[in-house]
């Protein structure tokens, strides 16, 4: 009895949707019909030609291909001349205005990179925080983390002022340097910029990529952990982001950079680093360890007993740095598409792969598997491909994994030993051995299977009509790994010249080490005026 | 009046208690302590770092009690606490000079 009427409705609903709703849709398929009066939208201004819907629905296609939408459009181009009084072909004036799939972030993709955004920084606070805060002695526990807090606020200043212009800005035009347009955020809003990526909103990449920023200096905290005065450490950190991190993240990120293999055709070496591995972790790790060295041992260094005063919190923070560390990777690939996937899965089978060799090597060397041996595993895991994984397919995620977990492990049991440095936490063992280990294998095992960004007009081969980088050929028949060794030496040079220099300024001028009373009563009480622990 | 101190192994305070409870001590003091005997400690190693380590975990108990009560407390102390190996601990007795209970202001034995 009921179910007829509202049958009837429904047909009735659906008839008059099918012939009056879409109107706009069936003005512009029977082309010469203007829309008819009755539409409330606003009509496209009268200069902007029509967009056909075959054009239309190309430029959606193009949101699920994480491709540009204007391609959609480019028969509508027209000859101007710009600024700089040069010919090219562009939209009439109001055209982009005038579409619903042009100057709009997509929302998959842009609620996968606010995700991500917040996984990274989820990495640092409280991740790496409770990681490195766990493995210090009690009274420390405290500095690592005002440490850690330390650089999400300064390096979020620094970056909304300078440093996300100067990584991803291109107005120098220079291979080195970004430029000075997005200073301050400027003109950084919600519509994409498509130098970096068609479908997500310019201020969520400037959030993302300043994710990571954040977390850089935060790992070199690791190696001087217990024995630096904060000042020292907020003005050496300062200092690095301008002369070493901002530099490096455009070189190998930023569209005019000089190691930007991927995206970039003029790059003079065309390496690739998916998700940080030179940039974060070598740039980190190198500059820690001439950081340590400079900055000597602890106190009683060999003597006394500075064992982790918390492996359950550094268990914590470890399996908060695993699960953040999909947004640092898999949203590596600035979208929610295939190869985000594919760094999803590669960066899976690496860490658990790394964290149980570590641990069996642990349990067959020295008769332990310790937590802090899955945990180093882990971690080892999680650097080593992080340059590699949107690069990689599974079986080589598996094979960098069981690398990841050997060669840093020979490092920071053995070698760490021999060389005598105090790395109080590794960060020289794991992040720059297995960041750089990480550049090497990218080069050994990178695929186009996995990856089609590898095989584009950017990465051809160089010729005079159409001057690609050459990435693709060496993608293809080998010698990739020997660009990355270039790009290798250059982070590695570079980070560890800049450091030296800054330190020793540093420790001319203010002095880098509190005095020994300090040291000795902990910086918690000393530096920060609170205690972790209260009985 | 007498003070029992025990040095036990931690797995042992429940049966300890229970067995104290049962020939009718009303209360103990119990601390996590660290000390080492003839028990030898035990080597700690974190990545490369290695820690001797020498004292071991103990618990120690605390018992005040009546001079009637110490011969019988003292043998269920021991018999509770023993596991034949090394590492068992010890039990040392010493006099009490005062006790007060602080809510009565009772003193002497009636206050233990």
């Amino acid at each position: 009895m009921i179910k007829i009427p509202r049958l009837a409705a429904t047909l009735a609903f659906g008839l008059m949707t099918c012939l009056f709703s879409p109107s706009t849709l069936n003005a512009q398929q029977t082309e010469p019909t203007p829309p008819p009066a009755a539409t409330t939208e606003a009509a496209p201004a009268a200069s902007a030609p029509e967009a056909s819907l075959e054009m239309r629905i190309n430029a959606l296609e193009s949101y699920l291909q994480n491709t540009n939408p204007e391609e959609a459009f480019k028969s509508l181009k027209v000859k101007k001349k710009n600024d700089e009084g040069v010919e090219e072909s562009a939209f009439p004036e109001g055209f982009i205005q005038s579409q619903k799939t042009l100057g709009i972030a997509g929302p998959g993709h842009n609620a996968w990179m606010m995700t991500s955004a917040a996984l990274v920084l989820f990495m640092t606070l409280p991740g790496l925080a409770l990681f490195y805060g766990g493995l210090v002695r009690k009274k420390n526990v405290l500095s690592v983390l005002a440490q850690c807090l330390g650089c999400a606020g300064m390096v979020t200043l620094l970056w909304w002022a300078f440093g996300y212009s100067l990584v991803f800005g291109k107005s120098f035009n220079s291979p080195y340097l970004g430029g000075s347009e997005y200073f301050f955020l400027k003109g950084v809003d919600s519509a994409p910029n498509t130098d970096y990526s068609y479908w997500i909103s310019h201020n969520v990449f400037a959030m993302y990529q300043m994710m990571f920023a954040i977390i850089t200096p935060a790992l070199i905290v690791g190696a001087i952990a217990e024995r630096m005065k904060f000042s020292a450490i907020m003005l050496f950190i300062g200092a690095w982001m301008f002369v070493v991190y901002f530099p490096m993240a455009h070189m190998i990120w930023g569209v005019t950079g000089l190691m930007n293999g991927v995206w970039n055709k003029d790059a003079a070496i065309p390496a690739i680093d998916f998700a940080g591995g030179t940039v974060v972790h070598m740039t980190s790790g190198w500059s820690a360890l001439i950081l340590c060295m400079i900055l000597g041992k602890r106190t009683g260094f060999g003597k006394d007993r500075m064992a982790p005063h918390s492996m359950v919190l550094c268990m914590v923070g470890t399996g908060m740095l695993w699960v953040g560390w999909y947004g640092f990777n898999a949203g590596s690939a600035l979208a929610a598409d295939g190869i985000a996937a594919n760094a999803f899965t590669t960066t899976t089978l690496a860490a658990a792969t790394a964290s149980f060799v570590w641990a069996l090597m642990e349990r067959i060397l020295r008769g332990h598997a310790s937590i802090l041996g899955f945990c180093s595993g882990a971690v080892a895991g999680l650097v080593v491909i992080t340059p590699a994984c949107g690069f990689v397919d599974s079986t080589g995620a598996v094979l960098i994994g069981v690398l990841a977990a050997v060669v840093p492990y020979i490092f920071v049991m053995h070698i760490k030993g021999i060389l005598g440095y105090d790395d109080a936490l590794d960060t020289f063992g794991v992040h720059a051995v297995g960041g750089t280990l990480g550049a090497l294998l990218t080069g050994l095992l990178a695929t186009k299977s996995v990856n089609a960004n590898l095989d584009t007009a950017v990465t051809a081969a160089k010729t005079a009509a159409e001057p690609g980088n050459g990435l693709a050929d060496f993608v293809t028949n080998g010698g990739l790994a020997g660009v990355q060794c270039q790009a290798i030496a250059l982070t590695l040079v570079f980070s560890v010249v800049a450091t030296a220099i800054i330190a020793f300024v540093l420790k001319a001028v203010i002095g880098l080490r509190p005095t020994p009373e300090v040291e000795d009563a902990g910086l918690d009480i000393s530096e920060h005026g609170e205690e972790g622990y209260l009985i | 009046m007498k003070k029992i101190e025990a040095i036990i192994k931690p797995f042992k305070l429940e049966e300890v208690k229970d067995a104290l409870a049962e020939i009718g001590v009303e209360g103990m003091t119990v601390t996590e302590v660290k000390g080492f005997g003839r028990q030898k400690g035990h080597t700690e190693i974190y990545r490369g770092s290695e820690y001797t380590v020498d004292f071991l975990p103990k618990i120690k108990l605390e018992i005040v009690l009546t001079d009637a009560l110490l011969e019988q407390a003292l043998a269920a102390v021991v018999k509770a606490a023993k596991t034949g190996k090394i590492g068992d601990g010890k039990v040392f007795v010493s006099n009490v000079e005062e006790a007060v209970r602080i809510r009565t202001e009772e003193t002497g034995e009636r206050a233990v």
